[in-house]
């Protein structure tokens, strides 16, 4: 035997796989491709904790066994590691810079420079951070720029560690390398791919 | 017939009362455990963790069982994931495309695993299944000794005496 899962906790995935992951995915693309923009999944997914509803729906619909995940979730990050195992059969990895996604809670992300921000030849091959925050609205703003954003766009996510935007403003200057965010709460993202530059507030 | 009173109180009885579920459903053809389902009086409410799905999964052997490991071929599986109200999981795997058969797999191995279900399974599903492939393990073998050749060989004795 090869080490048991135990199951006693895991809560369902996707009622309807296919179509489910299909249209999260469809608002995964809307989300990249409008960064700064709310988008709702609308996932219809009863994760075990409602703040990681969208988290989850997006480990439905992009993880599987080839995508090392690294997990920082509190309480809930064993759990939720099983929860991972048995739905996406992904390795959870403890080690940042190995990770294809990782999946942690605001408080609990490390500096952004810890994750792997691509290889010059292979810049695709970059960590995709998934960020649990509070909620999407109310926090500190930033205006954003970039492409995909008309002029400029406004967001206020809210629970995000205080130098949080200095640590992406950081991550932007080596372009085309860097990490994908996809900053979530509840059942909505919001996405900032790395073409994205935060601009001063004025 | 096989002993099936397994002490479940320990892990390791459950384990040999799940594998012998799974053994039995998995060996069984799809239309038979869906009979012997259909005539239960009543089944476990189920949540599905895992709708039933199709895949394929590598077959590896070895010549021998002990040469150098090769790929025999792939075969489809179906497989599924459930839980019932008393609490357990069961998943259930089972060689060919047909989900139903999956999914009795995986209800078959949760009610093994709740006190409140196993004799009922027991009575209403693996005794006639278990019964059902004596049958057509005997019925395969009288066919085959039908079909029976004696081969002799004179053995030449010389010179004796």
């Amino acid at each position: 035997m090869i080490g048991s899962l135990a199951l006693e906790g895991v809560s369902p995935g996707f009622a309807n796989p296919v179509a489910d992951s299909q249209r999260v995915f469809r608002r995964v693309l809307d989300a990249m491709s409008r960064p700064g923009r709310l988008i709702d999944l609308d996932s219809g997914i009863a994760a075990a904790s409602p703040h990681l509803t969208a988290a989850s729906a997006l480990a439905l619909t992009l993880l599987d066994f080839e995508t090392p995940v690294f997990v920082a979730l509190d309480a809930d990050g064993e759990a939720f590691a099983n929860w991972l195992r048995f739905h996406c059969g992904c390795p959870i990895t403890a080690e940042p810079k190995a990770a294809a996604y990782a999946l942690v809670l605001a408080d609990l992300l490390p500096a952004l420079d810890q994750f792997y921000a691509g290889d010059p030849k292979y810049p695709d091959r970059a960590t995709t951070l998934i960020v649990v925050c509070a909620a999407l609205e109310g926090g500190a703003a930033v205006r954003l720029e970039g492409p995909g954003i008309a002029e400029t766009r406004r967001i206020a996510p809210a629970g995000l560690p205080e130098d949080f935007w200095n640590q992406v403003r950081a991550d932007r200057s080596a372009f085309q390398l860097g990490v994908d965010i996809i900053l979530t709460a509840g059942d909505q993202i919001i996405a900032l791919p790395r073409s994205t530059r935060i601009v001063p507030e004025n | 017939m096989e002993s099936h009173q397994e002490d479940v109180a320990t892990t390791e009885g459950l384990r040999l009362a799940r594998q012998r579920a799974h053994a039995l459903i998995a060996k069984s053809p799809a239309d038979a455990v869906r009979s012997v389902f259909d005539l239960m009086e009543n089944l476990p409410e189920v949540e599905r963790l895992r709708p039933s799905e199709v895949g394929l999964v590598l077959v590896r052997g070895r010549v021998g069982g002990e040469g150098e490991r090769f790929n025999l071929g792939e075969l489809p599986v179906a497989r599924a994931a459930l839980r019932i109200p008393e609490g357990p999981v069961g998943v259930g795997y089972v060689a060919g495309r047909n989900r139903d058969h999956a999914e009795l797999a995986a209800l078959a191995d949760a009610m093994v695993q709740a006190d409140v279900w196993r004799d009922r399974l027991e009575e209403g599903v693996l005794a006639p299944l278990a019964a059902g492939l004596a049958e057509r393990k005997a019925d395969t073998g009288r066919k085959a000794a039908a079909t029976k050749v004696d081969f002799f060989t004179m053995v030449r004795t010389r010179g004796e005496k």
